[in-house]
């Protein structure tokens, strides 16, 4: 949609939508793994619903099977913008 | 057949959060209803759940993760299962499941369009979820599934628990019905049936009832085969005697007026219990405050115990709270057997004119010791023994579940 997105715009969606899903804020840094935030596929799903109205980039279940860290997440985002 | 016994209750009802505040409220004569609704406006899923874990839930099994925590503490379970995860099973009743979650997908589908429509919608909405979720969240590994029946659907559930027992595929089941169905869409479709009480006062079995009043809420039973109870240890609360279904065949929303689908559904659970007709000490109505519904059951009830019917008092918890649909069987099994293990009857609250016909004792008003085998009776219960009562809901579609429960 935008080239003029940031990293760091993205990381901030994506970090309140973890912490909107009930991952502990505390606990959400860049390395920090989804199974570790108790994040899970739902979770991911209703990501992927976030990025793709914030962005208008669609993530499809396969490629969000693959993200493992928030870290993971936030540049497969940044690819697809 | 094995005895199956109740270990443990919970209940989140208009009267408040908890199984023994229903039983002391009502008992007490006060009303949850305000402003035509029975609502449990005391809950707040925050006390119970976390945020992730009430943000996957809807508000019918955030209301059963309530009631369902109180009856395994009160069961002593909330340490530990007391069994094999895989002897405890799950059956919870539901008349629609999660309304409230449907209704806001329909509307984020129209507003801004399917794309937007949560992942969660399906996990949320479908009926079973409060049974899968009790299941997570106590590592219920046992078989686990809904029961739906409309009004009946928290009496079958625990009739279906019953069985499961006694067919050994577990040793313990929790069990009950919940419902959050106070949406909109619901109060327009029921009132579109002419169901809902125009006045917004359950007044069941008086001349001017004009309809049910709707009411959310959740109650939760543990059963435990007695053997193993006994043998780890456990309270008992009572006991599930009997079980009896039926079906009016009939009519979509309307019962059977000479009430015969209904007592066939009281005979079962008596011939089930292996208990007569004179052994009953207390009925708890179905009662919904509907002018159909309280005089079929009428009939009904002087169907099934003859005589003895008008020997014994027969209440209406809805009077109290409403009717709380999928919920409702399961509720009024919780408050049938703490008032029978308290002795009480209960009142039936509002009731001020029988209406014509509608002769039996509906304890108008305020509760009253419970007079075990009825008037003058030299029953068990007024030596010291046991007391049974019959537990009625009915549901539309013409299905009829009978609970005969039994305090010590």
């Amino acid at each position: 949609m935008s080239t003029t997105v940031t990293e760091e715009q993205i990381e901030k969606l994506v970090v309140e939508s973890l912490e909107t899903f009930g991952a502990d804020a505390d606990q959400i840094t860049r390395e920090a793994t989804f199974e570790a935030l108790d994040i899970d596929s739902l979770d991911l799903a209703e990501l992927s619903q976030i990025v793709h109205e914030s962005y208008g980039v669609e993530l499809k279940g396969s490629d969000v099977a693959e993200v493992k860290t928030v870290d993971d997440a936030i540049k497969l985002i940044a690819e697809r913008l | 057949m094995q005895p199956v016994v109740v270990t443990g209750v919970g209940a989140v009802t208009p009267l408040g959060v908890g199984a023994r505040t229903l039983h002391e409220r009502w008992s007490a004569g006060v009303s949850g209803i305000a402003d035509g609704e029975g609502a449990c406006l005391d809950f707040d899923p925050s006390d119970f759940l976390s945020n992730k874990e009430a943000r996957r839930a809807d508000r019918f099994t955030q209301l059963a993760l309530a009631a369902c925590a109180e009856a395994l503490a009160d069961a002593g379970w909330q340490d530990e299962l007391p069994y094999d995860p895989e002897r405890v099973g799950c059956v919870l009743g539901t008349g629609v499941g999660g309304i409230a979650t449907l209704t806001g997908g329909q509307d984020t589908l129209r507003e801004r369009g399917g794309q937007y429509v949560s992942p969660l919608a399906v996990p949320l909405m479908m009926s079973n979820a409060a049974a899968g979720a009790l299941s997570m969240a106590h590592g219920l590994q046992g078989p686990s599934y809904a029961v739906s029946s409309a009004c009946a659907s928290g009496a079958h559930a625990i009739g279906s628990a019953l069985r499961m027992l006694q067919n050994g595929e577990a040793h313990a089941v929790v069990t009950g019905g919940s419902e959050a169905g106070l949406t909109p869409l619901a109060r327009a479709a029921f009132s579109a049936l002419d169901a809902l009480s125009a006045s917004g006062i359950s007044r069941p079995f008086d001349a001017r009832r004009d309809g049910f009043v709707m009411g959310e809420g959740a109650a939760v039973l543990v059963l435990e085969r007695e053997d193993a109870a006994r043998a780890r240890g456990a309270r008992v609360l009572g006991t599930i005697k009997g079980y009896g279904a039926s079906s009016d065949a009939h009519h979509l929303t309307a019962p059977r007026e000479d009430g015969k689908g209904q007592a066939s559904a009281m005979l079962a659970a008596l011939a089930d219990a292996r208990v007569d007709a004179t052994q009953i000490d207390y009925v708890n109505a179905h009662g919904t405050s509907t002018p159909l519904n309280d005089r079929a059951e009428t009939h009904a009830i002087k169907l099934a115990l003859g005589e003895h019917a008008q020997r014994i008092p027969v209440s209406s918890t809805k009077s109290a709270i409403g009717h709380l649909l999928g919920a409702a069987g399961a509720v009024e099994a919780v408050a049938t057997l703490l008032a029978l293990r308290d002795r009480i009857a209960p009142p039936t609250l509002g009731l001020e004119e029988p209406d014509q016909g509608l002769d039996l004792d509906y304890v108008p008003g305020a509760a009253r010791p419970l007079a075990p085998g009825g008037h003058g009776s030299n029953a068990d219960g007024a030596n010291g023994g046991p007391v049974l009562a019959l537990s009625n809901s009915f549901g539309f579609g013409g299905h009829n579940a009978v609970l005969c429960l039994e305090a010590p």
